[in-house]
């Protein structure tokens, strides 16, 4: 998108439109940037600096400090998102059952490395610390769905799912 | 005001109800070392430095935060509370730089006094090390995270005193760092380059762009002529970059120390400022006599220009169009002087010593070469040129006080005030009153428009019209005065603004300070400069009626529309 409000085609869009409805919703609401950033990376998927930028100005908010409240929370993020997001998980139970060798599988299979997306956008991958099923250690998550007793071997099958 | 009684180490005190633990131990000459808290600065207590003892309390209490109340027992010096700040400052020294001897900061060093003071021998902790990039894109501040202690003194001085809000902390734990938005350099961001963030720096981690070296070249190279000029405001502070007391005013063993240091001309940025009054004082009467552009305000602190262009673009037509001293002097050095000296302009280097870090980034704005050259090649802070004079070994305190030289070295007491808020005001109405009404002032001191209050206001009489004036000093009253005139509510006819609070005396490259009431100090210490002055008003430098009469011909005449004036434009860094 760029500043005319253009996007590649051509045609001219109002990238902001989604953006002022959230504002407008939480207009009256002090304090009110958290939610406002949840809703904006849930209708864009990620917080872009055009964003940010458009927020820290609409809601006179410094943009260092927006940049800052986007930093510490690990929910928010600054680069686009692949559809489908892996969770795999680092917890006790599943290390001792052999999580490494699983994540290994994973960044093997998709070629990028724990936190990045790979350039098709399909997948992230992201690393938790327990997801509370070590019954079926070694476990990981995509979307909503949980895979168990994983081996390295079954990785390329469950991604095959999902591609 | 509502008292308090407590005991601090033993000793009875009587305190404000609203003072914090470290207020009432200092107020009784308890000294409490503290690395976050700054006395300009809102608390914050995030380096548990400044722990206490208070009976009754869970565990150790942040002094700088934690408020007093009746029958409280402070004790400030326990094994416990001494091992506790032992700790905190071990631990900030686990992952810090290794690098005293060869930091800027060396031996002005909050950091390096406090492990000092405690007697840390040794650093017990092993911790990782940081590795962020240096940024050092811009040409007046040098920013180093991995000397970062994140006291936050910076976000605190950027976002409070100036309004600018360019640091916040991001990220977290180990991988906190204190940034511009996005990480980004603060060339690429909306820094005005003030550098207040580097007079509140306890370490090493914010600093000047260290121009020495080349200045140093420049000095040595025998086919150069390197004429230097000094701002009003260093005389009055230099001294405590050299162990002097703050206000000490050492305006002669400057001069002199600059000619020991190998400068071939010592000149005055005060004679500039007796200029820009003749040229800014006539623009404003053509404003008022024309229907001009109303109020005007003062363009002499290039911090608050780049603040303007960056935030306010739509006021710029408000903008004194007259260049800042340093930048008159740079254009007349390689023109005027150069012709009067017969010295080829492209064999003259021209330095200043300012108070100021955002002068580096104006002496190499684009527009800033109206010689030909770049008019001035090279700006030092007054912080730098006191490490040259203890680079080259000169004994400040005993050096023989000597005078500028002519005819750029000679000045009037106006031109020295522009070193306080309010002194541009003040001079500039020293002039334009006598100008208008042709007669000569009863008292040429205006007070209402000096001191430290944020923002002043003044109606001065000039002949048959009342001025009314105004004077804001830091950015954040820049502010308010900005929206004033957004508003319509602004009826002034003259506002000044500078960046720094205080004006220049507190200028972001001044030495480190933080002694109690040192800006007032300076302030006062510039008001004595002006008052020892033979000539008081700008008007009345003969040097200034020569230039005039032997070469600009008259003030806004051709010459000083070519070189005096200049031009602004929006600046685009979010």
């Amino acid at each position: 998108m760029n500043k005319d409000n253009k996007c590649c085609c051509g045609n001219q869009v109002n990238a902001m439109a989604q953006m002022d409805e959230i504002l407008a919703k939480y207009a009256e609401v002090h304090g009110a940037l958290i939610p406002v950033l949840q809703a904006a990376q849930n209708a864009y998927g990620y917080l872009s600096k055009e964003i940010i930028q458009y927020t820290a100005e609409k809601m006179n908010i410094p943009i260092s400090q927006i940049y800052g409240v986007v930093t510490f929370y690990s929910q928010f993020h600054l680069n686009p998102r692949g559809k489908n997001i892996i969770r795999v998980c680092q917890g006790t139970a599943c290390h001792v059952r052999g999580a490494k060798a699983i994540l290994q599988a994973i960044e093997d299979n998709l070629k990028i490395t724990a936190g990045k997306t790979t350039q098709d956008l399909n997948f992230t991958l992201e690393t938790v610390a327990c997801i509370g099923a070590c019954g079926l250690a070694p476990v990981l998550m995509i979307n909503d769905d949980t895979h168990g007793r994983l081996t390295p071997e079954a990785i390329p099958g469950i991604l095959a799912k999902y591609s | 005001m509502e008292m308090v009684t407590i005991t601090i180490d033993g000793q009875q005190v009587q305190v404000p109800k609203t003072s914090t633990v470290l207020e009432a131990a200092r107020s009784v000459g308890v000294n409490i070392p503290t690395l976050c808290y700054h006395p300009e600065l809102r608390p914050e207590g995030a380096c548990r430095v400044c722990v206490v003892e208070v009976k009754g309390a869970r565990s150790l209490v942040a002094s700088c935060i934690y408020p007093v109340n009746e029958g409280m027992e402070v004790k400030t010096n326990t094994p416990d509370v001494r091992e506790a700040r032992k700790t905190v400052v071990e631990l900030l020294l686990a992952n810090h730089p290794q690098e005293c001897l060869s930091c800027q900061r060396n031996l002005n060093c909050e950091l390096q006094t406090m492990a000092s003071d405690l007697g840390i021998r040794e650093i017990p902790y092993q911790g990782a090390k940081k590795n962020h990039p240096l940024d050092a894109g811009n040409p007046s501040l040098v920013r180093d995270q991995n000397k970062c202690i994140l006291c936050g003194r910076c976000i605190r001085a950027c976002s409070e005193v100036q309004g600018v809000h360019v640091y916040s902390f991001a990220n977290r734990g180990f991988d906190t760092t204190v940034v511009p938005a996005f990480g980004q350099g603060l060339h690429e961001v909306a820094c005005t380059f003030c550098g207040q963030c580097s007079s509140v720096c306890p370490t090493g981690a914010i600093v000047e762009k260290d121009d020495t070296a080349a200045v140093w070249k420049a000095l040595s190279d025998p086919t150069k002529h390197v004429v230097v000029q000094t701002a009003p405001a260093t005389r009055v502070a230099l001294g405590e970059a050299l162990g002097m007391k703050p206000g000490s005013i050492v305006t002669g063993k400057m001069v002199a120390a600059l000619r020991h240091l190998g400068f071939d001309r010592v000149f005055d940025t005060d004679f500039t400022a007796d200029l820009t009054i003749l040229e800014e004082g006539n623009e404003f009467l053509e404003r008022l006599q024309h229907g001009g552009v109303l109020p005007m305000i003062t363009s002499c602190s290039p911090g608050w220009v780049n603040f303007i262009e960056l935030k306010y673009p739509e006021l710029l037509p408000h903008l004194s169009t007259a260049k800042s001293p340093q930048q008159m002097f740079g254009a007349l050095v390689k023109t005027y002087y150069a012709e009067k000296a017969g010295i080829d302009a492209k064999d003259i280097v021209s330095v200043s010593i300012m108070p100021c870090t955002a002068k580096k980034a104006e002496a190499v704005r684009e527009e800033m070469k109206s010689s030909g050259y770049q008019d001035v090649d090279y700006v030092l802070t007054t912080r730098e040129l006191g490490r040259m004079i203890r680079e080259a070994g000169i004994d400040f305190d005993g050096i023989e006080k000597e005078e500028y030289d002519a005819p750029l070295g000679i000045a009037t007491g106006a031109g020295v005030i522009f070193g306080a808020t309010g002194g541009v005001m003040e001079a500039a109405l020293r002039t334009v009153a006598e100008v208008v009404t042709g007669k000569e002032l009863p008292s040429i001191e205006f007070t209402s428009v000096r001191g430290l209050t944020g923002i002043k206001e003044a109606v001065i009489p000039v002949g048959d019209l009342k001025v009314k004036v105004a004077v804001a000093h830091t950015l954040a009253n820049a502010r308010i005065m900005l929206e004033k005139i957004k508003a319509g509510e602004a009826d002034y006819h003259f506002i000044e603004v500078m960046a720094c609070p205080g004006g220049c005396i507190g200028g972001g490259g001044q030495p480190i300070s933080t002694c109690e009431g040192f800006r007032q100090k300076r302030i006062d210490a510039i008001y004595e400069c002006d008052q020892g002055s033979a000539l008081r008003k700008s008007h009345d430098n003969p040097a200034v009626k020569e230039l005039y009469d032997t070469w600009l011909i008259k003030p806004l005449g051709e010459k000083s529309h070519h070189l005096l004036h200049t031009h602004y434009h929006p600046q685009n860094r979010i």
